[in-house]
């Protein structure tokens, strides 16, 4: 169009200002109004408008903080662990061994339980998983026990299946996506080069699929230490996570500043993480030019 | 051979996804009141239980109020950021995306929660639409990308072809940019309909007193004699999800084919 | 609409004479930093065929689209027909654009695209699907108006992208890098179609293009452009045998560069000395005075401007000496590397000189090594002083 480039970036911002401001609005003014409050005295009920880093205080010196806390984080980092290391080989097969005109259909297979009703997905697993369940109702049926297995359920173990399952699709399709852009005559040199089959998939494949792991690592990591249903679910409300504190701070206690100072203290932390990381893993980043 | 090895443990693996999915019809056909092996007989009376539910109905009714909004409103939105995203250089414009994008990775509580703390604290009413604002935010970054795509997928010339053809610029978008994007509006309002419909922490904490259809069912949990009725019920809305994530996967295909570009991926 | 000329020189004795279309003046553009267009002159007579041609980056896309509206410039003017075009929208230009994607609305038919401008036309439908028809008739898809338009094949497109904007009967059509996306054979088949299509209809064409063959065999005139501004405007055949500085020489064909050394002005040109040639003539019509750049004056020759002789001929033609270094067989034509005695006298560098010549029955291919004759003139030496 008959444009220069100050009117080209005139529009663009008159044409992105709609969706920035509903972000703005509906998610960084609450986000602000957040942190605000957790620098805010708590008076029962109401908040005192005067400045304290008391609730940073006591979050760091209360012991079930730092227990939840650190829970939060092992199980996030286990069900991290647990979905990339299975969702690779999916990733894999999908890349290298399923024929291009199928590949879109594989796609959507592995979506679409990710887009069916969370809460039923894990509400499903607390019924295979049950003490009265699927699984040890089948068995017994089968007559492999006489009782049922009472440690299927409401343990750490069970929600890491549960959150595997559910963040399954969110790590194989970065993986799947940073193996497709592997230039395939690389392996090939790689063979020519005389390397095995093992040692190209070491020295070539992983080192360029890295970024794609990285990027599944932490789009699995971050939503998985926020969760609120698995815990209140599959945990049976005895194993809480970080989600289910800051909520019963917020709303059951009302004490909006230390649950503020939750809240932010937890995207602290899951931020730094990232970050580390991300960096300590800089050197396969690299690669991606 | 390798591939026939990893091909073994891709199954394994959808069956490891669509196990609990699978169960669903399995036990809302099921004519035993506990959600346990053997299975005792074929039975419809918890499919008839779910519609004569009256809170059930409501709950329904709130939930595709709240859907129907939420996609409108999220793919109007997504219009405009995938349309300056794709055609227009402004300053700020990475981290002004990076923040319509924050909901795909903010954990939905933090949401949900500073969303529920100002909207206490200016003393609004929570009710659908506070839902409906919620949920609009979460459906405009997944708006936003299929939009994108589908801007993306366009040739630029096409639009300045009917600018030189002597249509004005709201013409050249109308007579042109509209038809060739619109399969990606209609995938962009099934997709947003579904989150929003699945969706249950925002719901929970945003809602108020109205049910939603998730929110109705994480609240008859509790109730073991529910359960083969909720059964019921997730196995619609499964169902429902899978035809209308069906239809919108035929449509972001069809408007990849219409505009002659290369199908690169899925839906993230 | 002027009837179809005898002759390409007719045509263009016509059109030189002809009013100018096209006026433009110190037309400068910047992105950024970025300096485009630096001062571009340029005047396209009514009914020419004319070519902007260069590397890209080169700024030939973007004076096309600043002559179609779709750039703003920094400053300039920009006359259309003698009408200053400061401030009329590419939709109210009274020119039309074919792109080099061609740009075919991929949800409508052939005839939908090739109608689509004619939306705000006041006449009836019956008249505008004649109107289509004739059109389609006239780029050769008589009766494909109803297929799809992306089930097209890219010459088909091609010619739907042609029709859809001469059927608005514009004064100029603009053409960017239109046979691009062809395959060679189609090319070729499209560049002799378009000629005859521009004489038919006699609208100026302005056609964008880095392929110096495609604009050579296509234009009544071409300028060539680099770093956004204009090295040379000329006829093809002036451009191909007196480009006026080594750069247009280099990216239009091949050309041989000899040191020279300037002895002194005469009354019909200037007399220099070439290693190798000796003392020559050059006529004054081929002393391009622009840019002889850091390498001092030289002179150049076309490979098919010489040839290999096997004894001295009569004539105006000089024959020099010399030993074959190269042979490169192309089929219809072999090129041979010829290092003529006392090329290397001013620093003792040798420069052999490429010589292209036709594989006619009975001329033997020359093998490496063998003393050869090579016969040239001095009307065929351009001199860069």
């Amino acid at each position: 169009m008959a444009t220069g480039n100050r009117s080209q970036s005139a529009q663009g911002l008159t044409l992105i200002a709609p969706p920035l401001s509903y972000a703005l609005l509906v998610m960084a003014a609450p986000l602000l109004t957040i942190l605000a409050y957790s620098f805010l005295k708590d008076g029962y009920l109401t908040v005192i408008r005067e400045f304290t880093l008391e609730n940073y205080r006591a979050v760091w010196s209360d012991p079930i903080v730092r227990t939840i806390m650190l829970r939060s984080l092992s199980v996030a980092a286990l069900v991290t662990l647990v979905t990339v290391v299975l969702a690779f080989p999916v990733a894999y097969f999908l890349s290298f061994v399923v024929a291009p005109g199928r590949k879109a259909m594989w796609l959507f297979l592995i979506t679409i339980p990710f887009w069916t009703s969370y809460l039923i997905r894990v509400f499903l697993w607390k019924v295979i998983l049950g003490y009265n369940g699927v699984v040890n109702s089948g068995l017994k049926t089968l007559g492999v026990i006489e009782q049922p297995l009472g440690f299927l359920l409401y343990n750490v173990n069970s929600m890491v299946i549960t959150l595997a399952h559910a963040y399954a699709p969110f790590a194989i399709l970065p993986i799947f996506i940073a193996l497709e852009k592997i230039d395939r005559s690389l392996l090939e040199a790689g063979r020519d080069l005389g390397e095995s089959r093992a040692m190209t998939f070491w020295r070539v494949t992983l080192p360029l699929a890295m970024p794609g792991v990285v990027a599944a690592a932490l789009i699995v990591f971050i939503p998985t230490i926020g969760d609120y249903v698995t815990p209140a679910l599959i945990g049976g409300g005895k194993i809480p996570m970080i989600a289910n504190m800051i909520q019963s701070q917020m709303l059951d206690l009302d004490n909006r500043p230390l649950g503020s100072a939750l809240a932010v203290t937890a995207m602290l932390i899951v931020a730094v993480l990232s970050l580390i990381f991300v960096a300590l893993n800089r050197r396969f980043l690299k690669v991606r030019q | 051979m390798k591939g026939r090895g990893l091909h073994v443990y891709a199954i394994c693996y959808l069956l490891f996804l669509y196990a609990p999915i699978l169960l669903l019809p399995i036990f809302a056909f099921n004519s035993g009141t506990v959600i346990a092996f053997p299975l005792k007989g074929v039975t419809t009376q918890w499919f008839v239980q779910m519609f004569e539910n009256a809170s059930m109905r409501k709950a329904l009714f709130n939930s595709l109020t709240i859907a129907i909004s939420a996609s409108v409103f999220a793919t109007c939105l997504g219009v405009f950021a995938a349309r300056a995203s794709t055609r227009f250089e402004f300053p700020g414009k990475g981290p002004i995306m990076g923040l319509i994008m924050l909901p795909l990775v903010l954990p939905e509580i933090i949401v949900s929660i500073s969303l529920l703390v100002v909207l206490l604290s200016i003393g609004v009413q929570l009710n659908i639409l506070t839902v409906i604002l919620g949920h609009t935010l979460i459906c405009m970054p997944y708006a936003t990308v299929i939009l994108s795509t589908a801007f993306n997928s366009l040739d630029r010339s096409l639009e300045e072809a009917a600018y030189d053809l002597g249509e004005t610029r709201w013409s050249a978008f109308r007579l042109v940019i509209l038809p060739l994007v619109m399969p990606g509006i209609i995938s962009s309002l099934l997709m947003s309909f579904t989150i929003s419909l699945d969706e249950f922490i925002i719901a929970f904490f945003l809602a108020g007193n109205e049910p939603t259809l998730p929110t109705y069912i994480f609240s008859q949990l509790r109730f073991p004699k529910q359960i083969p009725m909720i059964m019921a019920l997730g196995t619609m809305l499964v169902l429902m999800s899978i035809i209308l994530l069906t239809i919108a996967e035929y449509f972001r295909r069809r408007g990849i084919a219409k505009t002659g570009a290369k199908d690169t991926g899925g839906f993230l | 609409m002027t009837t179809p000329s005898s002759s390409t020189a007719a045509h263009r004795a016509r059109t030189a004479a002809a009013r100018p279309m096209i006026e433009i003046k110190g037309v400068h553009k910047h992105y950024g930093d970025y300096h485009a267009l630096r001062g571009i002159d340029l005047t396209i007579r009514a009914g020419e065929f004319f070519s902007l041609l260069g590397p890209s980056g080169c700024g030939k896309t973007t004076l096309l689209r600043t002559i179609a509206g779709f750039e703003d410039f920094a400053d300039g003017v920009v006359l259309i027909d003698g009408q200053d075009m400061d401030g009329v929208a590419a939709n109210s230009r009274p020119t039309n654009m074919v792109f080099q994607s061609y740009a075919i609305f991929p949800h409508l038919s052939v005839a939908e695209n090739v109608g689509f401008g004619l939306r705000r036309d006041p006449r009836s439908k019956a008249e505008k699907a004649a109107a289509i028809e004739e059109a389609l008739e006239m780029v050769g898809l008589k009766g494909y108006g109803k297929r799809a338009a992306h089930a097209l094949s890219g010459g088909q497109r091609q010619r739907v992208a042609l029709a859809r904007a001469l059927i608005l009967k514009p004064k100029v059509l603009l053409l960017d890098e239109p046979l691009s996306a062809l395959d060679r054979k189609m090319r070729e088949q499209m560049q002799v179609e378009l000629i005859k299509l521009q004489r038919q209809v006699g609208i100026t064409f302005v056609l964008v293009t880095h392929d110096q063959e495609e604009a050579l065999v296509m234009s009544d005139r071409i300028a060539v452009m680099f770093e956004g501004q204009i090295a040379q405007m000329d006829g093809p055949e002036a451009l191909y045998a007196r480009p006026t500085s080594r750069r247009v020489a280099n990216f239009i064909g091949v050309m041989n560069f000899l040191p020279a050394r300037i002895l002194a002005e005469t009354a019909s040109g200037v007399e220099v000395e070439v290693p190798g040639l000796g003392r020559v003539e050059i006529p004054a019509a081929n002393i391009s005075q622009k840019d002889a750049g850091d390498e001092g004056p030289s002179v150049g020759f076309r490979p098919e401007a010489v040839s290999l002789v096997s004894a001295s001929q009569p004539g105006q033609s000089r024959v020099t000496p010399g030993v074959i270094d190269e042979v490169v067989y192309y089929g219809d034509m072999t090129y041979y590397d010829v290092r003529l005695d006392g090329s290397a006298s001013f620093d003792g560098k040798a420069r052999p000189v490429r010589i292209a010549m036709r594989n006619v029955f009975g001329r033997d291919v020359q093998d490496v090594g063998t003393r050869a004759n090579v016969s040239w003139s001095p009307g065929s030496l351009v001199l860069f002083r």
